[in-house]
């Protein structure tokens, strides 16, 4: 599986040379690569030609992708009716995509700004392509809140813009905070993502080897030459940008449950909703930005910058966060009946033993609660295939847990007569399954167009990075120009 | 000050074989009371900042005038149009400033909105960038900082700057490789 050595070889081999420290740490990049080794990987990603797989993958999503935006358009231009809505169920794939999607950006913020503000050396690995992840997902959140409000050319009536009539947004309204979150959440973390890639742009700039190349990196990378003068004013506003994420990023599925929460259906109306959400979020993200890292790991060999610690501790996160979802899906359980309301009770014991029965057998129980437990063993962690099962079942998982909370709440209203079930159309089916090739062609495109790793952030983790360090007897680290160590 | 070749001089740089040397030789220029000068490497080297002799970025004052002119926008943008000009009765809910924690959310993202603009375009501002070109630009071995290698440069703007001064100390801290830069 790995040509690399693992990071229990690589204290043994360091121990060997050099003197024993039970407590060593393993180093996060491997094979004591150097600067001029890391810019040559990961730039070489974006400057090779494009690999046949890459060229392949692509032309299977995009194709995926246009249908998607066929639907999309058809849906635009023919009515809201060719979805699979109906009375009781006004809500269905439509919403559980967006909160899917939204969720699964979080991971990508938590990773850029909270592991920051903890000191998680180990996120500049997986920053970049996490964040990237991000803004994609947005994106394809994006389009469902916009297109299921019908009449598409109206949206602008979400926006506080004085005009003729004096109507105004109803800001005491949920969906109108949500507006306001979303959109900020995307913003702010395009203004982070190009913050974090500007000093790279300037590595690609200095690279390149056509003028056009050049130009356009030049442009990005706004004249950077790193200059401490310049590090100093970038890192505060690194900083701060990580601090104001942290608090963002929970608000943004806190404000996107609040539009359940402040709901009077049973299994919306709920006080644990933000919290759930959030862990679930998480939860799903990580997931995602594994399913995305492990295949990029192998076909570019970035074996020794996303090293198993990386997955390890990936791993671990999803076991937490996992567990925490698990913890709340049991207290809505007994929340239900502790309430002694006889709707809330009906709607969970539906839940379970109702029509959409599997949905929550396989899809919440199995996949979001069951499958992460795994993680408890360190021969899982490690072994990239179950790694890549168990983060297959969350995505799922996640999936089917929007379905339920948003269907399984609507399908039996208060009076048997108005119960109905949802049954998706195909163009409920192909707008999702559109998203997926949106997703995964943007992301195709990112890794081949922009460096994938953070490279002047992993750089700092590296020891000769340090001001201090004093190279051990045997081996100088190796100097500008100089060549790669075997 | 001009080359013999009559071209004007920006400043001498000289190139470090590492991080440590760096810090090493910026904390002897700093003693030596040079004002405009830098050091440039890939990353950000810890603990740079007191070897040049910087003190903290005050960019986080103006991230806080941001956030709190984004509170005020969204406060005067929700209390205008749902008390004055377009009070809306939603599920018999008063209009008045009492229902002010359904307005906490909107007020919240543009707090973090505002301050996530301010401290982008504030670095920027403050880096002096974007520029397209830089006279540090003009030296070939330069194109490496993005990659390996980590420089110093003193400017011949500088009110101790003479040829032999700098010279003369950029070889002593070590520096290889030293050269004056053109300004054009």
């Amino acid at each position: 599986m790995d040509a690399t050595p693992t990071a229990l070889e690589m204290i043994k081999g360091e121990a060997a040379t050099t003197v024993e420290r039970p407590l060593a740490r393993v180093p996060l990049v491997l094979n004591k690569r150097n600067f001029s080794w890391l810019t040559e990987r990961i730039s070489g990603v974006v400057e090779n030609p494009a690999p046949r797989w890459w060229w392949v993958t692509f032309t299977i999503t995009a194709t995926v992708a246009t249908f998607g935006l066929f639907c999309l358009g058809y849906q635009i231009s023919t009515g809201i009716g060719t979805w699979g809505l109906n009375h009781p169920v006004g809500w269905a794939w439509d919403i559980t995509n967006f909160v899917f999607w939204i969720g699964i950006g979080h991971a990508g913020t938590l990773i850029s700004a909270i592991l920051y503000l903890l000191h998680q050396k180990w996120r500049t690995s997986i920053n970049r392509s996490a964040e990237a992840m991000t803004l994609f997902a947005v994106i394809c959140a994006a389009i469902f809140p916009g297109v299921h409000v019908g009449r598409v050319w109206m949206a602008w009536y979400l926006a506080p813009l004085p005009d003729n009539y004096g109507i105004w947004p109803n800001f005491r309204s949920p969906l109108v905070w949500d507006v306001f979150a979303v959109s900020t959440y995307f913003t702010v973390s395009v203004l982070f993502w190009y913050t974090g890639l500007i000093p790279d742009l300037a590595t690609l700039r200095d690279r390149a080897t056509s003028k056009i190349k050049k130009l356009l990196f030049g442009i990005f990378a706004c004249g950077w030459r790193g200059s401490n003068r310049n590090w100093r004013h970038y890192e505060m506003a690194y900083l701060l940008l990580a601090g104001l994420s942290t608090p963002l990023v929970l608000s943004v599925h806190s404000v996107v449950s609040f539009d359940f929460a402040t709901s009077i259906l049973p299994t919306w109306h709920s006080t644990i909703f933000p919290p759930y959400f959030v862990a679930g979020a998480i939860f799903g993200g990580f997931a995602m930005v594994l399913t995305l890292m492990l295949p990029a790991r192998a076909m570019f060999k970035l074996h020794d910058i996303i090293t198993p610690q990386h997955i390890d501790k990936m791993a671990k996160i999803i076991l937490l966060t996992g567990s925490f979802v698990a913890y709340a899906y049991a207290m809505e359980f007994f929340t239900a009946w502790y309430s002694g309301n006889s709707y809330e009770r009906f709607a969970f014991w539906n839940r379970v033993f109702g029509p959409y029965w599997w949905y929550w057998w396989v899809g919440m129980l199995f996949c979001n609660c069951l499958s992460p437990q795994l993680f408890w063993f360190r021969w899982c962690r490690r072994n990239v295939y179950v790694v890549y099962f168990v983060c297959m079942c969350v995505n799922a998982g996640m999936w089917f847990e929007r379905f339920i909370i948003i269907v399984g709440g609507l399908h039996r209203d208060f009076i048997p007569s108005s119960w109905r079930m949802f049954y998706p159309t195909w163009v409920d089916i192909w707008t999702f399954v559109g998203t997926l090739g949106i997703f995964t062609s943007l992301f195709l495109l990112f890794i081949r167009f922009l460096p994938m790793i953070a490279m002047s952030e992993v750089k700092i983790t590296l020891p000769e990075a340090d001001a201090h360090y004093a190279p051990p007897s045997g081996h100088h680290p190796v100097a500008a120009g100089g060549k790669e160590r075997p | 000050m001009r080359t013999p070749s009559g071209h004007e001089v920006y400043g001498m740089a000289a190139e470090y074989p590492s991080a440590a040397a760096l810090f090493e030789a910026a904390k002897r220029v700093r003693d030596a009371g040079f004002k405009r000068w830098d050091v440039h490497s890939p990353y950000p080297i810890h603990g740079m900042d007191e070897a040049m002799g910087l003190k903290k970025s005050w960019l986080s004052a103006v991230v806080l005038a941001g956030g709190i002119s984004g509170l005020l926008t969204a406060a005067i943008m929700e209390f205008g149009p749902s008390s004055f000009l377009y009070p809306l009765t939603v599920h018999g809910k008063p209009t008045n400033f009492f229902t002010v924690p359904a307005f906490f959310p909107i007020m919240f993202e543009l707090t973090i909105l505002f301050s996530a603009f301010a401290a982008f375009f504030a670095m920027l501002i403050m880096n002096g960038l974007p520029r397209l070109h830089h006279p540090i630009f003009n030296w070939g071995r330069f194109s490496r900082v993005t990659n390996d290698a980590f420089f110093l440069v003193i400017e011949a703007r500088d009110p101790r700057f003479t040829e032999i001064e700098a010279r003369n100390l950029l070889e002593k801290s070590g520096g290889q490789h030293i050269t004056i830069i053109h300004e054009d």
